[in-house]
């Protein structure tokens, strides 16, 4: 091959290093420019993002029952909870729980309980809203998957989960809820 | 400079000895591929080519990712990656414009290596790769218009499937297996899909044939003569920086299309959702393939003209022997030479034929310019390598530029 340019290069910074750190600086910046937009394109939607809010009432529900909702495609668990639920829940000693929290802080109206339906430990959906499941030795909720048990107010009291069900953000209107 | 080796040169040759990645790289398109030092700009369309064929894979993928293929939801499903997926507009754009340019640099590649004679021996591998590639990315692109399941989606559909029917005995049982029902429906797009997402990874394969089987003799040049180790530079930085320069000036057009005309190209019937029961008022493939769909229509016979459109194809792979000139390079042809520029403006006006009605004057020139194309590939290209009379070729490639530089053999 013929002599390259290389040969005759003068010491130091030359006008050569400046375009070619440049070129690649330009270069880099104009991939990352294009990266962003396909990264961006995995993220939610704008209908997908539309649909995050569900609405539902809370007047069919009797005392002692408990329904699914669904938001943002999984559950929501809503206890309409009876004065015993709801006493058990608030007379726990809070420094007890691995997640401490109070009932109080974790309800809007005390005799409606809304908390996610999804187990925080691996995501499954715990078992204790048709009167015929397994609700735990908390009277609250009991996850098939791993034994998880939440008490009345989704707390976790035994078992793998890390977290208390997480509630939900969501506004009372009278007896409608809106979650989202 | 410190003579010792970092910790990470050593990782790096540790790695290298057992399997030499960069080292590869560096042989296919870097320091160790020795190029002639007299290529120009129209050698960067092979990179160009790579570049938008990594492109549209890219910029595929992340459509696949939000499209379905049902004819329910097909169109919906790419007006919403339009509306709703973010920068969906942008991927979708990309990829639909896409298309036209990679056929811009693919067709300015294939009449490079025409003009230079770069099909010529020993790179009759090479071409046969290269025709091979672009009549797969002719099917791809086909396959890739028919996904949005618009009107001109279906029909375009229906009439290229249709093709087949005319070929005598089993014309029917291929529309019917191409279909898998009885006409352009459901199962034909899925399968259309499918194919679509795979096809782009066997052109990838292609390409890397088709630069191995360039690596065997080297890059033909603008001379079209055999070029002295002594006239060669070696590709990286030369034709890198080369390249990297013309990928600039091409991405300004590119995306000047993309961002102000993304439409300009592309036929507005397409944003009609599909409807079995009407066809449009015409029926016109996109505009890479309006030439070959000209010679189709110019003929009056069905089988005639599906065996033209194909034949003109299938002809290039015979174009090593049907030019009889050991020549390479229109420089030193006077006569090919013209007949070069004359074969360019027959397609432009083939591609202008093939977006009219058939009928009157359009009808008379697709005729005039299919007869010319196949014309000048059986009878003037081996004539002419006979009775032309060659410009004498140089000596060497630098003799032209500078007479008293003996480069190494």
């Amino acid at each position: 091959m013929a002599n390259t340019a290389h040969a005759a290069e003068p010491a130091g910074e030359t006008r050569r290093d400046f375009l070619l750190h440049s070129t690649v600086a330009v270069g880099a910046v104009g991939t990352a420019m294009m990266i962003w937009p396909l990264i961006s394109s995995m993220n939610p939607a704008a209908d997908t993002l539309s649909l995050s809010t569900t609405e539902f009432s809370v007047a069919g529900i009797a005392e002692g029952s408990r329904i699914i909702v669904v938001w943002r495609g999984s559950p929501v668990f809503v206890a309409h909870r009876t004065a015993a639920e709801i006493d058990a829940a608030r007379k726990v000693n809070v420094s007890e729980l691995r997640d401490q929290e109070k009932d109080e802080i974790r309800v809007q109206k005390p005799e409606f309980l809304i908390v996610s339906g999804v187990c925080t430990h691996l995501g499954c959906i715990p078992l204790g809203t048709k009167g015929t499941d397994p609700k735990g030795d908390f009277g609250g909720w009991f996850c098939p998957c791993h034994g998880s048990q939440y008490d009345t107010s989704g707390r976790i009291r035994l078992g793998p989960a890390p977290k208390n069900l997480a509630v939900p953000p969501y506004k009372f209107t009278g007896d409608t809820v809106l979650i989202g | 400079m410190s003579t010792e080796k970092s910790r990470l040169q050593r990782v790096f040759e540790w790695h290298e000895a057992r399997l030499p990645l960069v080292g590869f790289i560096d042989h296919a398109v870097g320091t160790k591929y020795p190029a002639p030092k007299n290529l120009n700009y129209f050698w960067n369309f092979g990179f160009l080519a790579g570049f938008m064929l990594i492109t549209m894979i890219l910029t595929g993928i992340f459509l696949a990712m939000n499209y379905t293929g049902n004819v329910h939801m097909a169109f919906d499903s790419v007006e919403r990656i339009m509306r709703d997926v973010n920068f969906g507009w942008l991927i979708r754009y990309m990829h639909a414009n896409g298309a036209s340019f990679f056929f811009i640099v693919v067709y300015i590649h294939v009449f490079r290596g025409l003009y230079y004679g770069s099909y010529k021996s020993p790179r009759e591998v090479l071409w046969w790769i290269g025709v091979i590639i672009m009549i797969v990315m002719m099917a791809t692109a086909f396959m890739g218009y028919v996904l949005p399941w618009g009107q001109m989606s279906f029909w375009g559909a229906t009439v290229i499937t249709n093709l087949f029917s005319v070929i005598p005995v089993v014309g029917k049982m291929i529309t019917t297996l191409l279909w898998g029902g009885f006409s352009v429906d459901n199962p034909l797009l899925n399968r259309f899909f499918a194919l679509h997402f795979l096809l782009p990874f066997v052109i990838l394969g292609l390409v890397f044939l088709h630069i191995w089987a360039l690596h065997i003799p080297g890059s033909n040049n603008p001379l079209g003569i055999e070029v002295a180790t002594g006239d060669k530079i070696p590709f990286h930085p030369y034709y890198t920086a080369k390249d990297a320069f013309g990928l600039g000036v091409f991405m300004l057009f590119y995306f000047g299309m993309v961002f102000w005309f993304p439409n300009a190209l592309g036929d507005p019937v397409n944003y009609v959702k599909a409807n079995p029961l009407v066809t449009p008022a015409s029926i016109v493939p996109e505009w890479y393939l309006l030439p070959f769909y000209a010679m189709v229509r110019s003929i009056p016979n069905a089988l005639i003209g599906v065996a033209a459109m194909f034949g003109s194809l299938i002809v290039l792979f015979f174009l090593p022997w049907l030019d009889t000139s050991r020549i390479r390079s229109a420089t030193f042809r006077p006569i090919y030479r013209i007949l070069f520029w004359v074969l360019l403006l027959n397609m432009f006006v083939l591609g202008w034929c093939g977006a009219q009605h058939p009928e009157g004057l359009p009808l008379i020139l697709s005729r005039i310019g299919t007869f010319w194309y196949f014309f000048h590939m059986f009878v003037l290209l081996p004539v002419v390598g006979w009775i032309e009379t060659p410009k004498p070729l140089p000596a060497s490639i630098s003799q032209p530029v500078m007479p008293a530089f003996k480069p190494a053999e």
